[in-house]
């Protein structure tokens, strides 16, 4: 059956149960409620302190054949999940699903587990390095094909009790014995803890495990105490560098100066610019440097932004400290320029995965947005978008908050060069949709800029301006002219060979991730 | 217009270098009658294999050479590089 | 057509002739003119290959920027008539000759220029000739040699000239005073254009402008960029301001309007506009029209 990207998706995957196809950004209509913990008492005078992981693990009485989570706020320097696998492992527990709010290359180690059966099931937004080359050639090793998810999407199924989650361990920066916990202060301090908050509110168990127990009160907490059930010490939780090592600075790549400049000047040619917006910048270069550009815009013109949101990088907090923008909504903080904002500013507030993203609440801070400017691994000529696989189908991205800002912003920017070497980046068809073309408005690359032929409204705005705009095709054109037409990377079309399926933000299938013939 | 093609390489000569976008060529006088044999490696290989050994081989035929091993080292350079620097490797070639 | 001896050359973005990746993306930065190094970025070894790399990158990408090519000096060193071999029937919009000292060097290349474009039957003239001038004899003979009819242009090369004087370049630019005005005078004197060197610090945009500035005042038509963020500050520095544009638009339609109704002395806003008042003015519109200001916006506006 063919979903509405045009995706062929079979009635029956092994492995996933009640399988919907992706009919539209806001087709689905759920029904029911959401899912609560298991309920449980909290005796007085009980300590939750544990001495060890090890203990933790026998307290939660984990199992096989359960699902653990984690948060991916410690990103690359995260020594957490694997000082828990090996635990794990260590007590011959198998058969584990690992629900990760995502994944990074210091996670390769999966794999070990993923060979001996400690771990049989994967659901993340993310699948990089080794890991993710090694589940693109070997999609059999899994149980059932892992499960994508967007950070809206996840905490949409933790709330909605299509992930259940067994036991949460959490890495925290700082907690008291009460397990109050933030990600505020401490050695490895990482600011917001917005996607611990969901898996902290909805999984039946929570152990908090701390590199900075401390024996007064955490406040403002992030984690409230009634939701977490054990605290573990350790020394570590994670590697400052690879939290977050300084500032991120900003390109000096000429090609993504450009596009970023292109980015502000179609948000000012279309009238976004204007008093009171709202935006959001992907981490990719070209994104972070359009802030450069539309700083000078705003200042020009004396304008003031309302809201940003969030992943939350210097160069945004900078414009928040300077009162260009009223307020800062973040559920996840990059560097330690953020890090200092969030703990210092008040105008910066901390937000969970479901204020951010979740589709199924009242309302997700995304459906406010105005502007969003996102990158790619590639796009194709209806405007889908990938984030996830490289043109050869490699697992190497996240899906992150792409769908999710994408189809709630009013205006929606994708950043991506026209030739990446000498691959052109605009294809017939994207490797993996992620984000589908409905959601994208305007496609801007080194060589031109392509506009939806769905907004006829911001194609009459920018006819008359000095901005190279194409149509997709002839962008498309373009690069085959000067590279010529590449060849197609045959992918398997046996359902043993699915590796992934990438669920849209409403649970629905978007896409599937099949193994390339290479 | 083709050359008459039977130039035969002096030594074997080498152009370009290793990074982005550019091609290291390496060719070598083959076995008189074994024509123009490839070597190809390239990350893109799987998207544009095909057409940059038909690059390399009409290059070489197009200089006058009927047997030559090439040997390229490609980091996704675009057809006119792949040219330039098999013409340059054949000159290297015969330079004496 | 565009006339090869007028088009806008504000900027002449420089570009290392055996880098792939350099050749690729430079036609996206939205330079005047592309020019293509075979010669000073380029080591002894590779001037073969470079000349190739070059050639064949002209004969396959379209650019939409002009294209010149700066060889290797045709009778100072061996590669320069082997570069003319190459890179002419690749057919660039311009051939750059560096360290220009007398006019037999001009000759030299035009003939072997004329040779390529009979040979492949282009019209005469398709291929024509920027020089710079980088040394002192360079610079005595720059009347002369400007008048030449290949030449469409005149450029400062300040490095080479520094060493030749003897002499380091300081901030304010007094080493190279005399050098820029004379090459300005004889381009003048030639009606062809007149570009500035090379800015080297790419960090220190205060001193760019600074120095951009100055040869704009001048009355130089552009520079040689080696940064694409130095592009951006050229065409800024080089297009003239709402300001200027509307003062220039009154003193235009009061000239229109003097002529029509046949009125003697004119004068706008309290100031009496004669002939060179209003050509100036004429040249400040062409230049807002080139660098793609709507001067009609401006018009109502004004």
């Amino acid at each position: 059956m063919k979903n509405a990207v045009g995706r062929e998706i079979p009635e029956k995957i092994a492995g996933l149960e009640n399988i919907k196809l992706y009919q539209g950004e806001f087709a689905y209509q759920p029904e029911g409620n959401c899912r609560g913990k298991k309920i449980r008492v909290g005796k007085p005078g009980a300590d939750k302190v544990l001495a060890s992981i090890d203990e933790a693990i026998e307290k939660t009485g984990l199992k096989d054949g359960q699902t653990i989570s984690f948060h991916h706020h410690l990103r690359n320097g995260d020594y957490l999940l694997k000082m828990v696998m090996e635990k794990i492992a260590a007590k011959g527990i198998k058969d584990i699903t690992v629900a990760s709010s995502s994944l990074s290359p210091c996670h390769d180690f999966l794999v070990d587990y993923i060979e001996d059966g400690t771990v049989t099931a994967l659901e993340t937004s993310g699948l990089r390095g080794a890991l993710g080359k090694y589940l693109t050639k070997n999609p059999g090793k899994l149980k059932k094909p892992v499960i994508i998810r967007s950070h809206g999407g996840r905490a949409r199924a933790i709330e909605a009790g299509e992930l259940k989650i067994d036991v949460a361990f959490m890495g925290a920066p700082t907690c008291d014995h009460l397990g109050n916990a933030t990600g505020k202060q401490g050695k490895s301090a990482f600011g917001s803890m917005g996607y611990a908050m969901i898996d902290a509110a909805c999984a039946d168990q929570v152990v908090m495990i701390t590199d900075n127990l401390i024996d007064g009160f955490v406040y403002p907490y992030s984690i409230p105490q009634t939701q977490v059930d054990y605290v573990v010490a350790v020394e570590e939780i994670g590697d400052p560098e690879g939290i977050a090592s300084g500032a991120i600075r900003l390109t000096k790549s000429p090609t993504q100066l450009l596009m970023a400049e292109y980015a502000a000047e179609v948000m000012e040619k279309t009238g976004y610019l204007k008093q009171g917006f709202s935006m959001q910048l992907g981490s990719g270069g070209a994104s972070l440097a359009a802030a450069k550009f539309i700083r000078e815009k705003m200042e020009a013109k004396d304008i003031k932004g309302s809201f940003g949101i969030g992943g939350a990088t210097g160069i945004f907090t900078e414009m928040l400290k300077d009162d260009l923008f009223e307020v800062c909504y973040d559920a996840q903080t990059f560097d330690t320029t953020a890090i200092e904002s969030i703990k210092e500013n008040p105008r910066h507030l901390e937000v969970s995965a479901s204020f951010y993203a979740n589709p199924w609440n009242a309302s997700p801070i995304v459906n406010a947005l105005d502007v969003v400017i996102l990158s790619a691994t590639e796009v194709d000529v209806d405007f889908n978008v990938n984030v996830i696989t490289d043109s050869n189908g490699t697992l190497m991205g996240a899906s992150g908050g792409h769908s999710d800002t994408a189809a709630g912003a009013k205006l929606s920017i994708i950043v991506v060069p026209l030739i990446r070497g000498r691959l052109p980046m605009i294809r017939d068809h994207v490797q993996n949709v992620v984000t589908p073309g409905e959601s994208i408005d305007v496609i801007i690359t080194d060589r031109g800029i392509a506009i939806n032929p769905k907004r006829q409204d911001l194609i009459a705005k920018l006819k008359d301006s000095k901005l190279p705009i194409k149509t997709i095709q002839e962008l498309q054109e373009m690069a085959y002219e000067f590279v010529g037409k590449p060849e197609e990377i045959p992918v398997s079309q046996e359902d043993k060979d699915i590796i992934a399926v990438v669920e849209y933000r409403d649970g629905t299938i978007i896409d599937l991730i099949r193994k390339p013939l290479i | 217009m083709q050359e008459n093609a039977n130039k035969v390489l002096i030594q074997s000569g080498t152009a370009g270098f290793d990074e982005k976008n550019d091609i290291l060529v390496t060719v070598a006088p083959g076995q008189a009658g074994q024509g123009i044999t490839v070597k190809l490696v390239s990350p893109v290989k799987f998207q544009y294999g095909k057409q940059m050994e038909k690059v390399i081989r009409e290059t070489v035929q197009g200089a006058g050479f009927s047997d030559v091993t090439v040997d390229a080292i490609d980091k996704s350079a675009w057809d006119y590089t792949i040219k330039a620097r098999v013409l340059g490797a054949l000159e290297r070639g015969m330079k004496k | 057509m565009i006339d090869p001896k007028t088009k806008l050359r504000r900027t002449m973005m420089f570009v290392p002739g055996n880098n792939p990746k350099m050749i690729n993306s430079a036609d996206t930065y939205g330079a005047d003119s592309l020019m293509f190094d075979i010669e000073d970025s380029i080591a002894v070894t590779e001037k073969d290959t470079a000349r190739l790399l070059v050639a064949e990158a002209l004969k396959s990408i379209k650019f939409k920027s002009e294209t010149v090519v700066r060889i290797n000096h045709p009778t100072q060193t061996p590669f320069g008539m082997d570069d003319l071999k190459v890179i002419l029937p690749a057919k660039p919009d311009l051939i750059r000759l560096p360290k220009l000292e007398c006019i037999e060097e001009l000759n030299l290349v035009t003939a072997e220029i004329e040779r390529v474009e009979k040979e492949n039957g282009w019209e005469e003239g398709t291929i024509r000739i920027i020089a710079a001038i980088e040394s002192v004899k360079g610079l005595y003979n720059v009347r002369e040699m400007c008048k030449h009819p290949r030449m469409v242009a005149i450029a400062l090369g300040a490095e080479d000239f520094i060493a030749n004087i003897k002499t380091n370049r300081t901030k304010t630019g007094i080493e190279l005073y005399f050098a820029r005005s004379e090459i300005l005078m004889a381009a003048r004197d030639a009606e062809i254009q007149c570009l500035d060197t090379v800015f080297s610090d790419v960090k220190d945009m205060a001193g760019f402008e600074h120095e951009v500035s100055n040869s704009r005042d001048m009355g130089f038509d552009g520079k040689s960029v080696i940064h694409p963020k130095q592009i951006t500050e050229v065409h800024r520095l080089y297009t003239p301001t709402d300001i200027q544009i509307k003062k220039a638009l009154k003193v235009l339609d009061a000239y229109e309007d003097a002529q029509k109704n046949h009125k003697g002395v004119l004068a706008v806003d309290g100031k009496m506009i004669d002939g060179p008042i209003v050509v100036r003015a004429q040249r400040v519109v062409d230049q807002a029209i080139a660098a793609g200001v709507n001067v009609e916006e401006k018009r109502e506006q004004a």
